[in-house]
């Protein structure tokens, strides 16, 4: 049960100790809610006291009668808008004038119970100052998500960086404590396992400094006419060891020359992307196909794979940061989640567009449309 | 012999993992996601599971335990992550509250030293 804190502020002992009566066995619940709200009540004779008593403790609800012997319930409630303490006030008086009520509902009292009141009015009251409160806390716990989109990119990233600085700790623990023995030789495959994930984190580095920069502007663009066939041949040959590796055909219609006016380094990075995904997500003896054609206004530039393809769903969110497609076929294939983003920032840099089609276990089509001028 | 159900869907973590426990004198079933954990304890029961919590979806660690719990209520089930230090959520199964939504004995944050694990399982075991 949640227990809510109740400040009951009256100079009448009668009245605190009703209130105290009411409150010690009554709980409050909620259709949507797993557990009941249930209340402690603090005591105060004064205003003074009041404020002294919030200023030391965290309270839920305060009832607050105006009429006190030195200052008044206003200035309570005023001093409680001024801090701005996560609390509801309700107020509890049998002066309760127009021009107070106004003055108190301004100063963000939430309701009013007139004195004298029946348990019954002081319960009903209770249940819906209680419900405000919790509603009223979990909008401003759901504003506070929503503005931490940011925080929640920080957070998959450390987890993409944490991950393998926990493999290659624990690696090198097992070695630190010769667990498998005396022989180097029998640790093999650990000390190559952990290469492998240094490498991964390289990556996703390089992958990260990239996406900063074209983020915040700041990668400086050098625009000049570049034969787009020769950065596609550069390209491919940076992907020529796995495709390798995998006994894959890469296939590159190798024609005229293609001049266009662009950032070469943007260029290659977006080939580089693209030829890598599609040897990386293929299946072993696949093949590979690269097509740039061009007409008056625009260049096409097409990469097809043989591989493991994707359905619907992950196509949706494919272009999103840090969406790695995780499933059984692509869990030995390590990437850093950036490539695809970054792929879509530079071509959207271009003024250009970047379209998808694919079908699981037949393979993917990427093509890119970029404007000549 | 005991048999330990890990699932982790990050190959040299559950490799680390199977390692240790194989050396504690368990023998081990791996699984690589939730989905091929779910598919384990289909067909088998473990008599513990460990389990990853962030796999193809965040709360993946939770519903396997959560179908755990459902098919072999006495199964001890260790739920392994490092999410407090990444996203500040902090998840106590000491204490009620989690509890009560958590089908979890217990919650172990990842970089574990392997004695402590081996102290935990034996706990969970009663050995």
């Amino acid at each position: 049960m949640n227990t809510l804190k109740v400040l009951v502020v009256d100079d009448e002992p009668g009245i605190r100790m009703g209130i105290n009566r009411v409150l010690r066995n009554f709980t409050v619940d909620f259709p949507f809610l797993e557990e009941e709200f249930g209340f402690e009540t603090i005591d105060a004779e004064t205003g003074e006291q009041a404020l002294e008593i919030l200023d030391k403790q965290a309270v839920d609800i305060v009832l607050l009668d105006n009429k006190l012997p030195g200052i008044f319930g206003i200035e309570v409630l005023e001093y409680i808008r001024e801090k701005e303490f996560d609390l509801q006030v309700m107020m509890i008086t049998s002066y309760a004038s127009l021009d107070l009520a106004v003055k108190a509902t301004n100063n963000g009292a939430y309701n009013f119970v007139p004195k004298p009141f029946t348990p019954q009015e002081l319960k009903a009251a209770m249940e819906s100052i209680t419900k405000h409160l919790y509603l009223k806390r979990m909008t401003y716990k759901m504003k506070e998500e929503g503005k931490q989109l940011r925080f929640q990119f920080l957070s998959v990233l450390s987890h993409e960086l944490k991950s393998p600085i926990n493999a290659i700790e624990g690696y090198l623990r097992i070695m630190q404590d010769k667990q498998v023995g005396e022989n180097i030789d029998d640790y093999q495959n650990m000390i190559s396992r952990s290469l492998d994930r240094i490498k991964g984190m390289r990556t996703l580095i390089m992958d990260l400094l990239d996406l900063t920069r074209i983020e915040s502007g700041k990668k400086k663009r050098n625009i000049t006419r570049i034969d787009l066939c020769e950065t596609a041949r550069i390209a491919l040959h940076s992907v020529e060891p796995l495709a390798i590796q995998k006994s894959l055909k890469l296939h590159f219609e190798n024609g005229q020359p293609l001049y266009v006016r662009a950032d070469p380094t943007e260029m290659e990075i977006i080939l580089n992307n693209l030829l890598s995904n599609a040897v990386k997500y293929n299946r072993n003896e696949g093949e590979v196909f690269l097509r740039i054609k061009s007409n008056d206004n625009q260049v096409k530039v097409v990469v097809e794979d043989t591989g493991i393809g994707m359905n619907k769903d992950e196509l949706d969110k494919l272009f999103d940061e840090f969406v790695r497609i995780r499933n059984v076929k692509t869990k030995d294939i390590s990437g850093s989640g950036l490539g695809l983003s970054i792929v879509k920032k530079l071509v959207d840099l271009n003024h250009g567009s970047i379209e998808v089609d694919s079908q699981p276990d037949k393979g993917s089509v990427f093509t890119v449309t970029l404007p000549k001028s | 012999m005991k048999k330990i159900l890990l699932v982790d869907d990050d190959q040299d973590q559950l490799d680390q993992l199977k390692f240790h426990v194989e050396r504690f004198g368990f023998s081990t079933i791996t699984a690589g996601s939730q989905k091929e954990g779910e598919d384990v304890i289909s067909q088998t029961r473990p008599d513990l599971a460990i389990i990853d919590l962030m796999m193809e979806n965040q709360d993946s660690g939770f519903i396997l335990s959560y179908k755990i719990k459902n098919k072999y209520p006495d199964v001890p089930v260790i739920i392994v992550t490092a999410v407090t230090p990444e996203t500040g959520m902090r998840f106590s199964l000491e204490t009620g509250g989690d509890r009560h939504w958590i089908k979890a004995d217990k919650y172990i944050e990842k970089g574990i030293r392997p004695d402590q694990l081996h102290r935990e399982i034996n706990k969970l075991l009663k050995l």
